[in-house]
């Protein structure tokens, strides 16, 4: 046994020695970003692209709480408050939570299945900088005359066709090219992760982020066609005659919600799978337990995601859908809870008689547990085709949708940030600072989401501007958690900045002692080329976070 | 000691809200009494009508929905409970602090089986009630008579098709003045809620409701009668409802329709049968006199007051209160080369509107008076000053 443990130990001194040899280092000034095709690189500039798009889309978000504090028109015009909630919508999925989960995609899976880089250098680069530009398009259109897209994130026909303003093509062809990025950064997940992996690690030994992305980067390929189908046919519908969805021209409207659900269903999966990896990594290091059910968790991804392209309508249960659809997909709807129920009681199974320890990434690991729970159960109540009569369109759909993806997708980012961040740049946060930023962070955005459950069973819509005096207590508690939310991101900033610039320098290739992977064998900070040479067999299993190794 | 629990959610005058604006000191005290009393004391706030939960509503359907509304959320939190109890127990008492040593069990196919089988038994358990509420509610054959309501941007237009009775619905101009205005607002017992014309029904009648749209997709949603559905441009949806109570009940458009989405209230007032017919009967009558005022002469000064009263009501919402539009969404009226041009193009367009746009057909929402009260008007206000005027046979023979 001891023997083992040396030989593994050799292993891992010549994987951190090798690279010292016979490589060159990055790239000098601005060049190594534009041209760089290191995953290291790519990671980086992603992580940093969905950070600036974050505190965009946030910034709206303050617009649009500032305005809905008190009833009235304070702030702004109903139409620039429309495109507010448009833009809001479309950067945090497009530009901010989309981007960060491929940043750490990169950054990650060649450490954790032991590749030197991911498989398709060049198209990475590219894949990345598509990004700047689409964004930089769609925040244009803010200053075009007319203003920019106010129809929505989800832009229904005919408010998007007929009834837009002219920016809207540019809003499409920005969505075009998100599309283009996204899949490209599909395509290079699932080459690596089906071709780089280290000889002798199986699928079912890799480690669970590694597994929910590649069954993400599927749903992305499916999936993004069908939007950019979708904007194709706005755009033809608005400037080359077709109608196909306009009644008049023999087109249908609802037609394009078909499509565009037909998308954003899997959308919302595309957002939570990799989340669920993140939390599959961090909880079983500070519990100090494998995981619980490995093999379950990835049969219960696999058919979330297959589930995921049979559930679309439930977004139109009022559009005048038949009843037997109606029917069929409150069926197949509620069907997710279970798979979803799994992943939860599997990382419940894992903490229990575990020994557990609550660095910053847990903290946030059982936040996100906890929270994405709850976004779960008013989710199945939405599902319910009766009862979304009374919910459809309300703020208890913008409760439901922002519990889990703020407190459900973007906590996992957070925690994967803290988790991988001192093995990325080998300095250690503040963490005593991290720690008050989590407790401020989690309680505000509580009190700025929790309320509007109770505001959307009141009855108040969502997309307006101005409400009935009614709803004004909740509003402005809402509110005032969305400042205190929103001030938490720019700590959060200050926390990541002192880190990279003065951190406590770390050595020790496992940051965290209990960690288990492949990522905590090489050296921290980890060296500019990896995995020259592929890990042995040995090591692959002995890093396995579920084979009982622990 | 409850009684602050619901007062201040029923109450639409809202006094707490200008005592947390106007002084910090309140602001700390009513975080506390509207956020922590109300956590601590949730129960009593679950059932509060009308304040954080559904209203039980007045017709079978809205029971119906509610009875399964709280029926799920019991189960979720039963399921919470169950969950979230085992987690906070290992996050206490499994803590490395605390001496816990981890185990190292990580699999178990019979466990697995088991919370995999028991959700789906509960929702099994839950699908059946919930089928059996959306068949009825979908079942709209057998009805006593039928409202065909047209979305707007942004009003709600209703025919009684038996009656033959059609008019529209706007926001009440008393929210109107209300919007940038405080003290208007606390005046208001229902700000944003109320319309100009509310949709008078019979309660005890079985009533089918037509929904479809002229421009964009509208939602038509009154809590109380379990109603939401979408209106489609060029389809036709419906749904139902017999009202138990008499009483005024509202709601709003519940999907985003543009600019002013927010501001398109509706007002459903449920009247016992005989004062129903009695309305009925008035708004034949009123229906008549409004054709009689199509036959007459009218003055310019006449003209110029109606057509200022129909603009800022119909016109004023995508044009602007002074003429000056949205530059790139809606055009100017100031200055405006159909406003000042041709007459007969100025006639046409809003008669007809113009496709594409969303300037609508007016000639099916306005009498002959109306209109050419407010072409009338366009073409002398906002310093239009083209001199013409528009008499009602001039527009009864453009149609």
């Amino acid at each position: 046994m001891s023997t083992t443990t040396t030989d593994l130990q050799d292993e891992i001194d010549a994987l951190g020695k090798s690279h010292d040899n016979h490589h060159h280092g990055p790239e000098k000034g601005v060049m190594r970003w534009i041209k760089t095709t290191n995953h290291k690189d790519i990671g980086t500039l992603y992580l940093w692209f969905a950070f600036i798009m974050l505190l965009t889309g946030g910034a709206m978000a303050m617009v649009i709480r500032a305005e809905l504090f008190q009833p009235g028109l304070q702030l702004v015009e109903p139409q620039f408050f429309n495109q507010m909630t448009t833009l809001h919508g479309l950067i945090m999925v497009f530009g901010a939570i989309m981007p960060a989960f491929v940043g750490l995609a990169n950054w990650q899976i060649p450490l954790m299945i032991g590749a030197k880089d991911m498989a398709l250098p060049r198209m990475n680069n590219w894949s990345f900088w598509i990004l700047p530009f689409a964004g930089a398009m769609l925040l244009s259109t803010l200053f075009m005359k007319g203003g920019g897209p106010a129809f929505g994130w989800t832009f229904y026909a005919p408010l998007s066709t007929t009834f837009a303003p002219d920016s809207t093509d540019f809003f499409i062809f920005a969505i075009h090219m998100l599309g283009f990025s996204s899949i490209m950064g599909a395509i290079n997940v699932i080459a690596t992760i089906l071709n780089m992996r280290a000889p002798g690690m199986k699928l079912m030994d890799m480690p669970l982020f590694v597994w929910t992305w590649l069954i993400t980067a599927f749903l992305l390929i499916a999936a993004m066609p069908v939007l950019a189908g979708a904007v194709t046919m706005m755009l033809t519908d608005r400037n080359f005659g077709t109608s196909f969805f306009d009644a008049a021209g023999g087109g249908d409207p609802v037609m394009f919600q078909h499509i565009f659900w037909f998308f954003g269903h899997p959308e919302v999966y595309i957002m939570i799978l990799p989340a669920f990896g993140v939390v599959s990594q961090i909880i079983p290091t500070f519990a100090r337990k494998p995981l619980f059910g490995y093999s379950s968790m990835v049969y219960a991804t696999a058919s979330i995601a297959l589930l995921s392209f049979v559930v679309w309508a439930h977004h139109m249960f009022l559009t005048g859908m038949p009843v037997a659809g109606q029917m069929y997909f409150m069926y197949a709807t509620i069907m997710i809870s279970v798979p979803t129920g799994v992943k939860v009681f599997n990382w419940v199974t894992t903490m229990w008689r575990g020994s557990l320890s609550f660095e910053t990434p847990m903290l946030w690991a059982v936040a996100f547990v906890i929270l994405f729970t709850i976004g779960g159960f008013s989710g199945l109540m939405l599902g319910i085709a009766p009862a979304d009569i009374q919910y459809h369109d309300t703020y208890f759909v913008v409760a439901h949708f922002h519990y889990v993806l703020v407190t459900g997708a973007l906590f996992s980012i957070i925690a994967a940030v803290f988790y991988w961040l001192p093995k990325w740049c080998g300095r250690m946060y503040n963490q005593k600072l991290a720690k008050i930023h989590f407790w401020w962070a989690v309680i505000s955005v509580n009190i700025l989401f929790f309320p509007q459950h109770f505001l959307g069973l009141a009855g108040m819509p969502r997309r307006i501007p101005d409400y009935s005096l009614q709803f004004a207590d909740f509003n402005m508690i809402s509110s005032i958690g969305g400042f205190v939310f929103g001030a938490s991101f720019l700590l959060l900033t200050y926390i990541i900045v002192d880190c990279i610039r003065n951190g406590e320098r770390v050595k020790e290739p496992r940051v965290w002692p209990s960690a288990k992977g492949l990522e905590w064998t090489i050296p921290t900070p980890a060296p500019y080329h990896t995995f020259d040479k592929p890990p042995g067999k040995e090591l692959i299993l002995a890093e396995s976070s579920h084979t009982g190794a622990h | 000691m409850l009684g602050i629990r619901i007062s201040p959610f029923l109450s639409a005058k809202n006094t707490s809200l200008f005592n947390i604006v106007n002084s910090i000191n309140n602001k700390y005290l009513n975080i506390i009494k509207y956020f922590l009393i109300p956590l601590l004391l949730s129960p009593q706030f679950l059932f509060a009508e009308y304040a954080i939960n559904l209203p039980k509503g007045v017709t079978s359907v809205s029971r119906n929905i509610y009875g399964l509304h709280m029926t799920i959320f019991w189960v979720c939190v039963a399921i919470a409970i169950l969950v979230f109890g085992v987690m906070i127990w290992s996050m206490i008492f499994h803590r490395k602090s605390r001496g816990a040593v981890a185990s190292n069990f990580h699999e178990s196919t019979a466990v697995e089986l088991v919370w995999t089988l028991v959700p789906l038994a509960i929702l099994i358990a839950i699908a059946f009630p919930a089928t059996r509420v959306l068949i009825d509610l979908e079942n709209t054959e057998k009805a006593d008579m039928t409202v065909k309501i047209t979305g707007y941007q942004w009003k709600w237009q209703y025919d009684y098709m038996d009656e033959g009775i059609s008019f529209f619905s706007n926001l009440a101009q008393s929210s109107k003045d209300a919007i940038d205005n405080a003290d208007n607002r606390n005046k208001l017992d229902h700000y944003l809620k109320e319309v100009d014309k509310r949709l008078v029904l019979p309660v005890g009648k079985r009533i089918r409701f037509l929904m479809t749209s002229n421009d964009v997709i509208h939602s038509w949603w009154v809590r109380d009668l379990g109603v939401k559905q979408d209106a489609n441009p060029g389809f036709i949806n419906d749904a139902w409802a017999k009202i138990d109570k008499p009483g005024v009940y509202r709601g709003q458009c519940a999907e985003l329709c543009g600019k002013d989405h927010g501001f398109m209230p509706i007002v459903v007032e449920a009247l016992p049968e005989a004062d129903y017919q009695t309305w009925v009967g008035k708004q034949k009558a009123a229906q008549k006199a409004r054709e009689a005022a199509s036959g007459k002469q009218w003055s310019k000064q006449d003209l110029m007051a109606q057509g200022q009263k129909i603009y800022s009501s119909t016109c004023a919402s995508c044009h602007g209160v002074t003429g000056q539009g949205i530059p790139g969404v809606f055009p100017a009226m100031v200055g405006s080369k159909i406003a000042t041009g041709d007459l007969k193009k100025h006639i046409n367009i809003v008669l007809n509107g113009k496709s594409g746009t969303a300037m609508q057909a007016f000639g099916k929402q306005l009498g002959d008076a109306d209109l050419a009260a407010v072409i009338t008007y366009e073409r002398n206000a906002f310093g239009n000053n083209t001199g013409d005027v528009v008499q009602p046979s001039t527009i009864k023979s453009a149609r």
